[in-house]
């Protein structure tokens, strides 16, 4: 069986490749990967991968010219040909103004990632789970189709300024889409997390996913407009996920940002989302266990962003920070979004009129200033009166702000590690609780299914 | 004088052959093709993981050692922001067992290590097959013992001088930051080749190397209280199947500065007033509505729902009700499926399963006639087709992704008459003519959309009386393209398209080419996207 590589072996690789660096500021980073994957779809399994890799990135630093050579071998024979390339590169590379030097060895928290469970997954299990969740659909007559895929993953980084970095880690996620045999229901489950003991189980999510495809059909459709919204976690991660890409300082300092004020500065200190909302990210957060250093070894620590509703920090690289003379804080290390006490049905309970959504589908930006996105509901969405699901509706399409929208939060639910990527598989690590919203923006009705 | 469908097709294909050949008596030019075939390492390689396969228990096999090399080079204002120069290679081993699939890859490019990948791929088909299902039947293929492929490129990118690429991009910056209101620019050259030695247990060993170029940059204009900003990126030069001649072509730093200021000119444009408008859309941005609208429903695999739980399904399904049925849009409307076009992104000589790369329509007179198809997918609508053979649909990202169903080359044809541009707009009376592509967004059936545009001209009594902005059209896949009524002639056809188009799980990405002319549209519905929140 394959395995990723221990500390040990990465330190020991990447002061091999090091080695075959000339210039006097070196770096590797390397990314050891045991990846396998089940794959199913009409009620069988369809297709299923093992991947084996070990990726090495060799860059290197002369004056203020840089460049840096990926590869996926490591044998002495390719990393002395790749330090050639990389050493004919850095010399024709121009200066860049903005260049940092290396960084000094730092100091990292504590991340415990690795799980053997998910790590051992075979084929045999993943047929099994996913066999389990294709014979409940079978039995309902109902047609599931899914992924289930885990990753074991070490990633190191080293510098000739003696820096070193190791992060081990597995992670899994298991989703289904089970559609009724006529094609005008369809519903959606899914979990993720580092430990495959803490996913739901198989049966679980089958019953989630069959419920809500047998409770969508003949879904009719709602006249397009403004309603309070239930929104589960996968659709609440899928939006508030938009954030942290938005939380860059030199952005927000040059004008091109939603957090930039018109005139000049940022919005640092003003408050931009509802008195609830807390917005944080923290590698060693229990349900996040996100590698606690950037990609050139920077360490990452807990940082809270928006603290009820108060923007308190933008994002600042190396260089930026420098220029407006602050430490750097990078942004990484997953995202937690605080909540509060109530299920999604206790939440359905609260709101008159309104619609719970599953899961968003095609969401794209539409206006960068205003963090406007646009996209559409999928795989479960239903009409809320007097707090209780009376009918299913046809998918909509949404035209909303996410900071809109977590201005306008009417309350707040129990958080969860939830799946953040449109793909359902492997994604970014996300804890937030399902919202209720008002004023959500719907603008065309879909027929899709 | 007019040119029929037929006739169009029939010109593209002998173009295509020309180029092959003069690509192939330029075969010394390449040498690294030469590391490709029955002889190459790559190759020996290949015929050992088919027999470990074999001897595993495969009931068929197919090998694919690929090498890929990508660069990047990017420039912001006057620094060079970016070089990144990324290799990657691996065998990826695909087995079939009792009619189930399994697959294992890795990057050790060795024997033993092709005997783990045949054993872990067989181990896997037989637990694939305990959870039950149809056992998966293979079209017919012809044998191609020693296949040999590769771009028609005129220039290696990988030959060009880093220093020469730099020196391109920042005069192209330069250009663009002398237009008063501009602020910022961002622009790349990447260039990319994949090298795939194929081998299967029926008979074929394959050798080709597929190069892609794509220089781009994005103008930023900001307001003088910074209190609005505007981007212009230069979508009408598209990712091409070409050499570095498609870079030199592109023209960066002639056409920065009209960009640039079409940046600042976006600052000012009159907000739309929401409403339903005639629509002209240029090539590049027509191209990515049939990507969307066209090209993704009619994958067999969607429309039978192995994509249910990510890409999603069709609206044209199933395909009983649909093949020679389903009117897509008038009878001037015609789609073509080709992965032989010159310079188009998913132009191969053969496709990820040894099939010769196929020409063949997707719409014929406005009537949806066939689907995208894999050797497995074949014979679920040979009984409709009365084609029991692959379309040669099939692909594998790199190594270490299994082949399935991905889009070919998919083109709007051009109509018989010879209009340009301005003769469609000449004829329209309200309209908007929308450049380059924006936010796009299509639900999981391809049903009902949404996408926007780069820059947007008002059109009044058959002139452009001045710019839009926030401007996004929506609508109904179907009732969209039975709103076309003109087409641009053959001289206005375009190709257009993209790097990283995304399905499958785990997920992969396809590069594809979409050629079009321009097109008019009626009464479209068009939204303003700063006040649809």
């Amino acid at each position: 069986m394959a395995t990723i590589l221990t500390e040990r072996e990465a330190q020991a690789l990447c002061n091999r490749a090091l080695r075959h660096i000339t210039a006097d500021s070196a770096q590797v980073d390397v990314l050891s990967r045991v990846g396998a994957n089940t794959r199913f779809a009409v009620n069988e399994v369809s297709s299923g991968g093992d991947v084996t890799d070990v990726v090495v990135t060799l860059s290197a630093q002369v004056g203020r010219q840089s460049a840096s050579v990926t590869l996926n071998q490591r044998d002495d024979r390719a990393l002395a040909e790749a330090g050639r390339k990389l050493e004919a590169l850095v010399q024709l590379a121009p200066e860049d103004p903005e260049l940092m030097s290396l960084l000094e060895p730092q100091t990292y928290v504590s991340v415990d990632a690795f799980f053997e469970r998910s790590a051992e997954l075979s084929a045999v299990a993943r047929a099994e789970a996913v066999g389990t969740i294709i014979g409940q659909a079978r039995e309902a007559g109902l047609i599931a189709a899914g992924f289930l895929a885990h990753d074991t993953t070490a990633r190191a980084v080293a510098n000739s300024a003696g820096l070193f970095a190791y992060h081990r880690s597995t992670v899994a996620s298991l989703s289904t889409t089970v559609r009724t045999a006529d094609g005008t229901g369809s519903g959606w489950a899914g979990t993720t997390h580092n430990d495959w003991d803490r996913i739901a189980t198989p049966a679980a999510l089958a019953a989630r996913a069959i419920q809500k495809a047998e409770g969508s059909a003949a879904a009719m459709p709602v006249e397009p407009g403004k309603f309070t919204v239930v929104l589960e976690p996968t659709a609440v991660a899928s939006l508030v996920t938009r954030m942290p890409a938005a939380l860059d300082a030199r952005a927000a300092d040059e004008g091109r940002s939603p957090f930039a004020r018109a005139g000049g500065g940022t919005t640092v200190g003003e408050q931009i989302a509802d008195s609830r909302v807390t917005l944080r990210s923290d590698p060693s957060h229990p349900d996040i266990l996100e590698q606690p250093f950037t990609d050139e070894g920077l360490a990452l620590s807990p940082t809270v962003w928006v603290e009820r509703g108060i923007l308190r920090n933008l994002g600042y690289d190396r260089y930026w920070a420098a220029q407006r003379g602050r430490a750097p804080l990078p942004v990484g290390g997953g995202l937690v979004m605080e909540g509060g006490s109530a299920s999604v049905d206790e939440l359905v309970s609260s709101v008159e009129r309104g619609l719970l959504v599953t899961r968003f589908w095609y969401i794209r930006p539409v206006n960068p200033r205003t963090l406007t996105y646009t996209g559409l509901t999928r795989d479960g969405t239903f009409l809320i009166e007097n707090g209780r699901v009376t009918r299913a509706v046809k998918n909509l399409r949404f035209n909303e702000s996410v900071l809109g929208m977590l201005s306008r939060v009417e309350a707040l639910g129990t958080v969860e590690r939830a799946i953040a990527s449109e793909s359902g598989g492997l994604g970014p690590a996300v804890v937030v609780p399902p919202l209720v919203i008002r004023d959500f923006t719907f603008t065309a009705v879909s027929d899709a299914v | 004088m007019g040119l029929t469908r037929r006739d169009f097709v029939k010109h593209s294909s002998a173009a295509v052959a020309s180029v092959a050949l003069t690509a192939r008596g330029a075969h010394g030019l390449l040498p690294a093709v030469q590391q490709l075939g029955v002889n190459s390492l790559d190759g020996q390689l290949c015929m050992f993981a088919l027999d470990a396969a074999r001897s595993a228990g495969a009931e068929y096999a197919d090998v694919r050692v690929v090498r890929t090399r990508r660069q990047v080079v990017r420039a912001r204002e006057a620094r060079v922001s970016g070089l990144q120069d990324t290799e990657s290679a691996g065998v990826g081993v695909r087995v079939l067992v009792d009619g189930s699939w399994g697959f294992a890859s890795s990057h050790l490019l060795q024997r033993p290590e092709c005997v783990r990948l045949a054993a872990l791929a067989v181990e896997q088909a037989r637990a694939n097959r305990v959870a039950g299902g149809k056992r998966v039947e293979l079209a017919p293929v012809d044998a191609y013992p020693d296949g040999e492929w590769h771009s028609p490129i005129e220039i290696d990118p990988f030959d060009v001088a880093l220093d020469e690429k730099v020196a391109l991009l920042l005069a192209a910056n330069a250009e663009a930051l002398k237009v008063g209101g501009v602020r910022f620019v961002n622009s790349q050259i990447e260039c990319m080749y994949t090298d795939t030695t194929f081998g299967s247990t029926a008979g074929s060993l394959i050798g080709q190397r597929v190069y892609r170029t794509y220089p781009a940059m994005t103008i930023t204009a900001l307001t003088s209280d910074g209190s609005e900003y505007q981007s212009r990126t230069s979508t009408e030069v598209q990712p091409m199947g070409l050499g570095y001649e498609h870079v030199i072509a592109a023209d960066l730093e002639g056409r920065a500065a009209p960009w640039g200021e079409q940046a600042v000119q976006k600052l000012t444009a009159t907000p739309v007033d929401p409403g339903r408008y005639d629509l002209i859309l240029h090539p590049s941005n027509l191209f990515l509505t049939i990507h969307e609208s066209i090209g993704h429903p009619t994958e067999l695999d969607r429309a039978l729902g192995y994509e249910a739980s990510y890409a999603g399904t069709s609206f044209l399904s199933p395909p009983e009700a649909m093949i020679g049925t389903f009117r897509y849009g008038p009878e001037f409307m015609n789609v073509q499926a080709d992965r032989t076009q010159r310079g188009a992104l998913a132009t191969v000589g053969w496709d990820d399963e040894g099939v010769p790369a196929d020409s063949w329509p997707i719409v014929r007179d406005g009537v949806f006639v066939d689907y995208q198809t894999t050797r497995e997918q074949a014979a679920w609508i040979a009984p409709l087709t009365g084609n029991d053979r692959s379309h040669g649909c099939a692909h594998a990202a790199s190594w270490n992704r299994m082949p399935f169903q991905r889009m070919p080359n998919v083109s709007l044809l051009p109509g018989e008459q010879h209009l340009t541009i301005d003769d469609l707009i000449a004829a329209t009376d309200r309209g908007i003519l929308i450049e380059g592509r924006g936010s796009y967004s299509i639900d999981q059936q391809r049903y009902n959309f949404q996408f926007g545009g780069q820059v947007f001209h008002e059109i009044r009594n058959g002139v452009v009386v001045g710019m839009l902005r926030d401007v996004a059209y929506e609508g109904r896949t179907p009732e969209f393209w039975n709103s076309l009524d003109m087409l641009g002639g053959p001289r206005t056809y375009e190709l257009g398209g993209t790097l990283y188009d995304g399905k499958g799980q785990p997920s992969t990405s396809n590069a594809v080419s979409h050629g079009c002319p321009p097109a008019r549209f009626r009464n479209v519905s068009i939204l303003n996207t700063s006040r649809t929140s």
